[in-house]
């Protein structure tokens, strides 16, 4: 390339001419055309610190060896990265950098897989020039998840950064100077950013290891598989290390497209869960009450019995969202074939209205990568931070790149970045808030309003301030209005979905669905909704949703990977179904108390890491992983259960041998499948009363840690986050209970422990109260999927709070 | 012709006989090398790789912290550990395992271990009575060392000028 072209720079590189944009940096180029230059500080999702010198390289016609983080490149530029002064540089580096480290690596977890033990092999001398006293660091306790080992720490500050940068909260800082430096948190407290076991990841020695998989097995002898996460709609991209077959930990694999680098806390640690006290080792059958473990096909005939002896529409099935693409298509398929048409996932969906007019799957609508594009964001009902922390973190990055963010939530959330518009109230008012959002919409772009919405349109009052949110999407080229879980666990879901289908239409911007599990598109795809076949077909029989199946009792519920009082919106009514039905058929890894008393036959079915299969994510991507670690006991892969159940129940067709049959079946349907989300917005809305002056109403969406049976399990992860269990109100309506200097979330009188009774329902719990500020008046957060919110009503719904 | 007659000669006095006789005689009255083991016993090297043992600290404390160098520097993967983190932040084993049929007491164990913990003892006069007594526990492997501590740190001591 010619030097007058300004795109390209010639450089060179131990002798090797390299083409490189100008201005970036030395060490990015090398690191392109694989010339390896050892770096600590360098981390190429961070800032550039060049504070740990070990990037020195010789560099033509400078006076001393530069930094290759550093060090932008020059036409011309001769380096070399090997040369004496290099290396010498290098090694002097090293020698200061290990004076004040210790030499414990055989007690070391990150022993084996440590960047400062693999360049010291390359760089260090066998013998120290240091005589005088080695430095000691008094060890900080971060919390559950991470663990500290202070005196290890080279100082690279990647922790800080990635705080600062990435987390978007300043959790690590460094104290002091010189070789009195030190890296902690200020105060003594836990970390408590959704993603902060990433500095696990980037430390480059072990002064920041994993707690929870704290010496169980050295770095050297786990069989590493890469693997999807399954708790947000991302799937985020992991590998899974296994020790004997047993899972150990989980650490984040690369895709610039889904999750760049990073994973959240909930990914990396839920895998604990697969090893809870309550696996079920052998299929069961309970015969007069008592349970008897059987073989596997004495319970599979026993389950063919109990699913023929009835008709049909008495059978309802309900799978979980975090269940595969196979697991999830093999049920609907053999179902369907048997002719029941009651089987949904979205247990956790009150307001079912319309459901036929959407779309194939929910789906973002855009790639993931592409929400950093975006110019303004409208989040409706969608703790994003929480729920999706690796949207989230796009959505950061278009924030910082000057996005207009706004949102509509029944809370005011903590977020990492700053929120440009943001309208709070109950979750009733929330439908009346986003109606002025949708009728400044319709006022701005000039659009007629259609008679549905007119009702709700007149009365609600536009002020001038509401015009903001339609302004800035309307003005914005690329923009998006997402639908997070707080809207889809939302009695009026129906309407906030019209409504923000109505201003994305009307704003020229794109509807996009937040679903709270790993598999939600999967599930609408494999067709296990009532109203769709696989690949969004229309259904011959229009089955009864989750709602229904679960508020009318029917004779034969088949389960598969759910805990019915922690999975559906309504536990009470849930449990009253089940006690009165005459069969349970649980496909499940679990088996909780609950499920044992309520339960007839449990198929154990193989937990997280155990499986193969796929799981397709918002966007529409499917991503398949293969098992890693040994299944418990007896139990087998789900998919593997609900083949020979199709065989037994003689549907055609079912001659899978591996899990890959299955997944290339369904993908061949669905090929023609797009992911446009079509939603009818001629005004079809769910009327809501408002809420009574003398209760509370209840906030309950999905805790941080309370979404599916693994992460419940995970007994760090559940340590770590205790405010999930407790019931949040302001401190003017705790005040109005008669109670006063509360602990509140922020730790403060944290000491005090208040326990007050929640009634919902019929029934009362003793929980824990906490304070949130962010609350609303009349309002009370109680996350679902929790323990105590296991015994109460609908996530939504009136609550009555004594002291 | 010579030859034929010569070798007629040799064979009639039986001159063959008599010459390798003659190196069986001349041993007859040499000093003698073979010693009566058991009641005698060669000379023996500290260096000596018999039997393992899991050392402890003098207070009791054991020393091996279950890093597992030993288990990956095993050349005939006769070495099982499984460890786990104890009330007081350390890691220990909970299984160590030797499988006496598989070691070939090379000593690459007791040369990997940073903090001496598993050792060859002088020790190579052992047997096992029973199918599966082969492997040897923590336990044993423990027991062993604290039988034979003072030689072992004899032994230890005596090589340690040519560490």
């Amino acid at each position: 390339m010619s030097n007058t072209d300004k795109q390209f720079v010639t450089i060179t590189i131990n002798d090797k001419e390299i083409e490189a944009v100008p201005g970036s940096m030395l060490i990015d180029v090398a690191d392109k055309s694989d010339i390896h230059i050892p770096r600590f500080c360098y981390h190429k999702k961070l800032s550039v610190a060049a504070n740990c010198r070990m990037c020195l390289v010789d560099v033509e016609k400078a006076p001393k060896p530069l930094p290759a983080c550093a060090t932008p490149v020059n036409e011309g530029m001769v380096v070399w990265t090997k040369s004496e002064r290099a290396l010498t540089a290098q090694k002097d580096t090293m020698e200061f950098l290990l004076i004040n480290h210790p030499l414990d690596c055989p007690i070391c977890d990150q022993g084996g897989e440590c960047e400062l033990q693999d360049l010291s092999m390359e760089f260090g001398s066998g013998t120290s020039n240091f005589h005088e006293m080695k430095r000691v660091v008094v060890d900080k306790d971060i919390g559950e998840l991470v663990a500290t080992e202070m005196t290890r720490c080279i100082q690279c500050t990647r922790c800080v950064r990635f705080g600062e940068e990435i987390a978007g909260m300043r959790e690590m800082g460094a104290t002091g100077r010189g070789d009195r430096m030190e890296i902690g948190t200020f105060v003594e407290k836990s970390l408590d950013s959704e993603i902060s076991g990433n500095i696990i990841d980037i430390c480059p020695v072990g002064a920041l290891t994993a707690k929870p998989s704290r010496y169980h097995s050295r770095a050297w002898e786990m069989m590493q598989t890469p693997s999807i996460a399954s708790h947000d709609c991302v799937g985020s991209n992991v590998k899974l290390h296994t020790f004997k077959k047993k899972l150990v930990r989980v650490i984040a694999a690369e895709n610039e497209d889904i999750n760049e680098c990073w994973i959240s806390d909930r990914d990396r640690f839920s895998y604990q869960g697969v090893y809870a006290d309550d696996r079920v080792e052998k299929p069961m059958i309970k015969y007069n009450g008592i349970w008897k473990e059987v073989d596997w096909s004495t319970a599979l005939d026993r389950t063919v019995e109990k699913l023929t002896e009835v008709s049909a529409k008495d059978i309802a099935v309900l799978a979980s969202a975090r269940a595969t693409l196979e697991e999830l298509y093999l049920l609907q398929k053999s179902m369907r074939s048997i002719g029941v048409a009651n089987i949904d996932h979205r247990l956790r969906q009150v307001d079912f209205n319309d459901q036929e007019s959407s779309g194939a799957y929910p789906s973002l609508g855009m790639k993931i990568a592409d929400i950093e594009n975006l110019d303004s964001i409208l989040l409706v009902g969608s703790n994003v931070r929480k729920e999706q922390p690796m949207i989230n973190q796009r959505i950061r990055k278009a924030a910082l790149n000057g996005a207009k963010i706004m949102c509509v939530n029944p809370l005011e959330l903590d977020f990492n970045y700053d929120v440009d518009a943001q309208r709070v109230s109950n979750p009733v008012e929330m439908i009346k808030t986003l109606a002025i959002i949708a009728k400044a919409s319709y006022i701005l772009s000039k659009t007629e309003i259609p008679a549905g919405l007119n009702d709700l349109f007149t009365s609600v009052r536009l002020n001038k301030a509401d015009k903001v949110f339609a302004e800035n999407l309307i003005a914005s080229k690329n923009s998006a209005v997402f639908l997070g879980s707080i809207s889809m666990q939302h009695p009026g879901y129906s309407t906030l979905r019209a409504l923000s289908k109505a201003i994305a239409g009307n704003t020229g911007s794109t509807l996009a669905y937040l679903s709270g599990a790993s598999n939600s598109a999967g599930a609408w795809l494999a067709g296990v909704v009532p109203h769709q076949k696989e690949a969004g077909q229309k259904a011959d029989i229009i089955g009864k949703n989750a709602g229904e199946m679960l508020s009318k009792t029917k004779k034969v519920y088949m389960l598969l990977d759910l805990e019915l009082e922690r999975d559906s919106d309504n536990p009470q009514q849930a449990k009253a179904a089940m006690n009165q039905a005459d069969t349970i058929i649980a496909v499940t890894p679990y088996a909780n108390k609950t499920l044992l008393s309520l339960a007839d036959i449990i198929l154990p079915s193989a937990a997280y890491a155990e499986t193969s299969g796929t799981y397709v994510n918002a966007e529409g991507t499917w991503q398949s992983f293969k098992a890693a670690a040994k299944s418990y006991g007896e139990a087998r892969p789900a998919w593997k259960i609900l083949r020979v159940l199709g065989n037994k129940l003689d549907v055609k067709g079912f001659d899978y041998v591996s899990s890959k049959d299955v997944r290339n079946e369904l993908q061949g349907l669905c090929e023609n499948v797009n992911n446009e989300n079509p939603v009818s917005v001629e005004g079809i809305y769910t009327k809501l009363d408002d809420v009574t002056s003398q209760s509370l109403y209840r906030i309950g969406n999905v805790g941080e840690f309370s979404g599916d049976s693994l992460v419940r399990r995970a007994t760090a992860l559940q340590k770590s986050n205790p405010e999930q269990n407790a019931v949040q109100l302001n401190a003017k309506q705790a005040a109005l209970l008669g109670l006063k200097d509360l602990p509140t979330v922020d730790n403060e009188h944290a000491e005090k422990e208040v326990m007050v009774d929640v009634k919902q329902g019929e029934v009362v719990v003793s929980m824990p109260l906490l304070i949130n500020d962010n609350i609303p008046d009349k309002c009370a957060l109680l996350a679902s999927g929790t323990k105590s919110s296991s015994l109460l009503g609908s996530a939504f719904g009136e609550i009555e709070i004594t002291a | 012709m010579i030859r034929s007659i010569k070798h007629f000669i040799k064979s009639f006095t039986l001159f063959e006989l008599f010459q390798g006789l003659g190196v069986t005689g001349k041993y007859l009255f040499k000093r003698k090398v073979t010693i009566q083991y058991p009641e005698q016993k060669t000379p023996m090297s500290p260096r000596f790789r018999g039997h393992h043992a899991l050392r402890r600290y003098p207070n009791g404390q054991e020393r091996c912290i279950a890093c597992k160098l030993c288990e990956a520097v095993c050349p005939a993967l006769a070495i099982d550990i499984e460890m786990e983190e104890r009330a007081d932040g350390t890691r220990r084993t909970t299984k160590y395992d030797i499988d006496f049929f598989k070691c070939i007491y090379c000593g690459f164990c007791e040369e990997a271990c940073p903090v001496d913990a598993i050792v060859e003892t002088h020790i190579f006069e052992y047997h096992f009575e029973e199918r599966g007594k082969n492997i040897i526990t923590k336990e044993e492997l423990l027991a062993f060392g604290d039988k034979h501590e003072s030689e072992i740190a004899k032994r230890k001591a005596a090589d340690a000028p040519y560490k």
